[in-house]
């Protein structure tokens, strides 16, 4: 129909396209209040997660059972407050407070010395047990790694002091022959900052959030209403129906990627190590994904509460957990780690840390833009098809 | 004696108004099979695939090995690290560029550099350096991988010297989850993050819809009492969000063995109180929106920071001093200690009562504000 190959026949399609965007946009521009929550809350979100998602271990509660209290506890108790890592909150001379210490939360570790240790410790051999609140596996075991280094530490002072003549020649001479010093070096991220590892996924949520939802919602609204079959009647074409939704929040959201990297590089100083143009093309490849699904939403769902339901409950949580944001995609079993790619942040997230912490570019990005790429063109096929069906 | 009749005469008025809107709600939920759907089936869908994700737990992470040395005690120590469960190896290599290109693609987590006299200096009884590189994308997963390599050069290191042990044995237990099973820490976070989501989108898209179909002006217009309005509103999500609880609950024993070491009755207590507080949030975003968008935002703001200060990612402790500060008035970060608590730690009321009065505390302020928000709306 009006889509004629000549040029007057195109130029007056692009102007009725034209002047629906506008009116799309105006609609966006009067409504102050959600446009103000639209750009203040992304920003917020990042600072205040950036500043708070930590997964760092420190400020260990560590309580001790020492049943024979004598120096060389003594000794053990000091190097544990020496440690920036370990608050000691207590000594008792048996272990039955601590179940119920553990259960109100009131200690995360206790050292359980062996009755005697400071003499068996003078012979040679002493014993010790170290008990963690393992609810949480994750901080169990790095309590439990810190506190055998603090011990480890301990132990060979002791040794090389007065312990010493009675260990014999074990301690500098034969241990010695073996010492391999493993020199740890972390790559990428030297500091292991949680936040620079965080904010690229919590931009790729926020986008999900701000294209994906604001879009699918905006588009039942108009099928609740009934206005929808008023567009369906003009001169405009599904697609451009589409477009002319689509295209004030892709403004949006880009402005959303702006302010947040801007905040992300001023206030946490996070490195921009690869190229910040190829990195604001992803981002905009990344909202284009985003979009198409929330387009995709909408055409499935009748009502804002369904498109609401579907997009919040359905993308929140995937999003967050299967993305690799938190949690490393490759510590998940075999069979779910084929599911995460079908996350679109998975890919936009693996991009962004390439670029930021990285400083990788195209020849190492390329495949997971084509993904992006792809998964944004399957989706738009997608939505324009169920559209189409619907009119007929 | 007549006040008294009077009373439960209007007690039971009260109680069948709130019962009829109660049924009204459920029929309309009922009627939409897609909602149905919504609500039941994708909770429990979520809750068996992402309790598995959630995990720092390193298995088959994969390594290079740049091996300069060449020599019995370089493959010695190459074979320990792939013998052991955590790493698989990728590639050994006399050179390190294709190690880092490896690295620089994520293909590998791991460089292990053994220099050329490392088997000459081992010999000879002199200090050697290795050189281990771990890739930091994996955040707190790669001080557990570059944790796991110490050990195992530790081990090899030990092995070599064949003298006596260490003279302080140690031994480690770690209580409440011996197998360091992370589903176990999961899972009870999971169920309540679902649910909550589920129950606040529910309640805060609600109101604001009558609102904008029209029929809020048709309730106003009706005797209806406030309190009966509210209640009819609340208590049918609240009904479904405990039994949804429930379910996950069963689904999570029979598929994750998911312990149950405390009192069923204090967590289905626990959460009753819980869930009015996030039902009363999302009731009072309801009357506060113009429109559903505006709603459905607010909501997602709100049950973002829940998600991402309540500790269920990412420990409290670890969090700056402000932030521990703001967490405790997060609704769910007290109901996740009160569930996690329950379930794994076997803990009775004695030793959850700050969380509990904290959640109770909530009710009483929700509820205030609520109902303030309602009458203003109604007038």
């Amino acid at each position: 129909m009006s889509a004629s190959p000549d040029g007057a026949g195109r130029r007056r399609v692009l102007s009725v396209l034209g002047g629906f965007i506008r009116k799309e946009t105006r609609h966006i521009l009067r409504d102050r209040q959600t446009l103000a929550v639209l750009l203040a809350l992304p920003l917020v979100e990042v600072l205040l997660f950036g500043f708070v998602i930590r997964t760092d271990v420190e400020n260990v509660r560590v309580g001790f059972v020492v049943p024979t209290p004598d120096e060389a506890t003594a000794a053990l108790v000091t190097r544990f407050r020496g440690s920036d890592l370990f608050t000691p909150v207590g000594t008792w001379s048996s272990t039955d407070p601590l179940p119920d210490l553990f259960e109100r939360n009131r200690l995360d570790q206790a050292i359980v010395l062996a009755p005697d240790f400071g003499a068996d410790l003078g012979r040679g051999t002493a014993r010790l047990l170290i008990i963690t609140d393992a609810s949480d596996p994750n901080t169990g075991s790095a309590m439990t790694t810190y506190a055998e280094q603090v011990i480890r530490a301990y132990e060979r002072d002791a040794v090389g002091g007065s312990a010493s003549r009675a260990v014999g020649a074990a301690a500098p001479g034969s241990a010695g022959a073996a010492r391999i010093d493993p020199r740890i070096r972390i790559r990428f991220d030297p500091t292991l900052e949680s936040r620079n590892l965080f904010v690229p996924g919590l931009i790729a949520l926020v986008l999900t959030i701000v294209s994906a939802l604001m879009t699918s919602i905006a588009i039942t609204r108009e099928k609740e209403r009934g206005t929808m079959e008023v567009l369906l009647v003009s001169p405009l074409r599904p697609w451009q129906i589409i477009i002319g939704k689509v295209a004030p929040y892709l403004l949006l959201a880009f402005i959303n990627v702006l302010t947040a990297l801007g905040a992300a590089w001023l206030v946490f100083g996070v490195p921009f190590r690869g190229s910040l143009v190829l990195l604001l093309l992803e981002s905009l490849l990344f909202i284009l994904v985003s979009l198409a699904l929330g387009v995709f939403v909408s055409t499935r769902a009748e009502s804002q509460r369904a498109a609401m339901l579907g997009a919040v409950a359905g993308l929140l949580m995937p999003s967050t957990l299967l993305s690799g944001m938190i949690f490393p995609i490759h510590s998940m079993p075999a069979w779910l780690r084929p599911v995460t790619n079908i996350v679109p942040a998975t890919w936009f997230i693996e991009i962004a840390r390439g670029i930021m912490l990285k400083g990788v570019g195209w020849s190492h990005l390329w495949q997971e833009t084509l993904v992006l790429a792809l998964m944004a063109a399957v989706l738009t096929v997608a939505s324009v098809r169920n559209f189409d069906t619907r009119l007929s | 004696m007549r006040a008294l009749a009077a009373r439960r005469d209007r007690a039971r008025a009260w109680m069948r108004t709130v019962g009829t809107l109660i049924r009204k709600e459920f029929r309309q939920v009922s009627r939409d099979r897609v909602m149905l759907f919504q609500i039941f089936a994708i909770p429990i869908i979520q809750l068996l695939v992402l309790a598995n994700a959630a995990t720092f737990e390193i298995r088959d992470s994969r390594m290079y090995v740049v091996d300069e040395s060449h020599s019995t005690a370089s493959r010695d120590l190459t074979r320990r690290f792939a013998a052991s469960n955590y790493f698989v190896l990728d590639g050994v290599s006399a050179d390190a560029a294709p190690a880092d290109d490896r690295l620089l693609a994520g293909d590998v987590s791991l460089i292990l550099h053994l220099p050329e006299d490392f088997d000459r200096r081992l010999a000879r009884g002199e200090p050697t350096a290795v050189q281990i590189v771990v890739s930091a994308e994996d955040g707190a997963a790669a001080g557990i991988v570059a944790g796991y390599a110490r050990t195992i050069v530790a081990e090899y290191a030990a092995a070599r010297a064949d003298g006596p042990g260490h003279p302080i044995e140690i031994r480690t237990r770690g209580w409440y989850n011996e197998e360091l099973d992370y589903r176990q820490h999961m899972v009870p976070g999971i169920l309540v993050v679902l649910v909550t989501i589920i129950g606040t989108l529910l309640t805060a898209m609600n109101i604001v819809r009558e609102k904008e179909i029209g029929t809020l002006e048709q309730l106003n217009a009706t005797p209806l009492k406030r309190s009966e309005f509210i209640a009819g509103k609340l208590l049918p999500f609240w009904i479904l969000a405990l039994v949804e609880l429930g379910f996950g609950l069963v689904a999570a024993r029979l598929v994750f063995d998911l312990p149950i070491r405390g009192s069923l009755l204090l967590l289905f207590a626990a959460g009753g109180v819980y869930l009015v507080v996030a039902l009363g949030i999302g009731l009072w975003i309801s009357t506060l929106a113009e429109t559903q968008q505006q709603a459905m935002f607010v909501t997602y703001f709100f049950l973002m920071i829940n998600l991402f200060m309540s500790g269920l990612f990412t420990p409290i402790a670890s969090m700056p001093a402000w932030g521990r500060v703001v967490a405790e008035f997060i609704p769910l970060k007290h109901f996740i200690e009160i569930s996690r608590a329950v379930l794994i730690k076997g803990a009775g009321v004695d030793t959850l009562a700050v969380p509990l009065l904290a959640l109770v505390a909530m009710v009483v302020v929700v509820f205030t504000v609520a109902v303030r928000q309602y009458s203003k709306t109604a007038s």
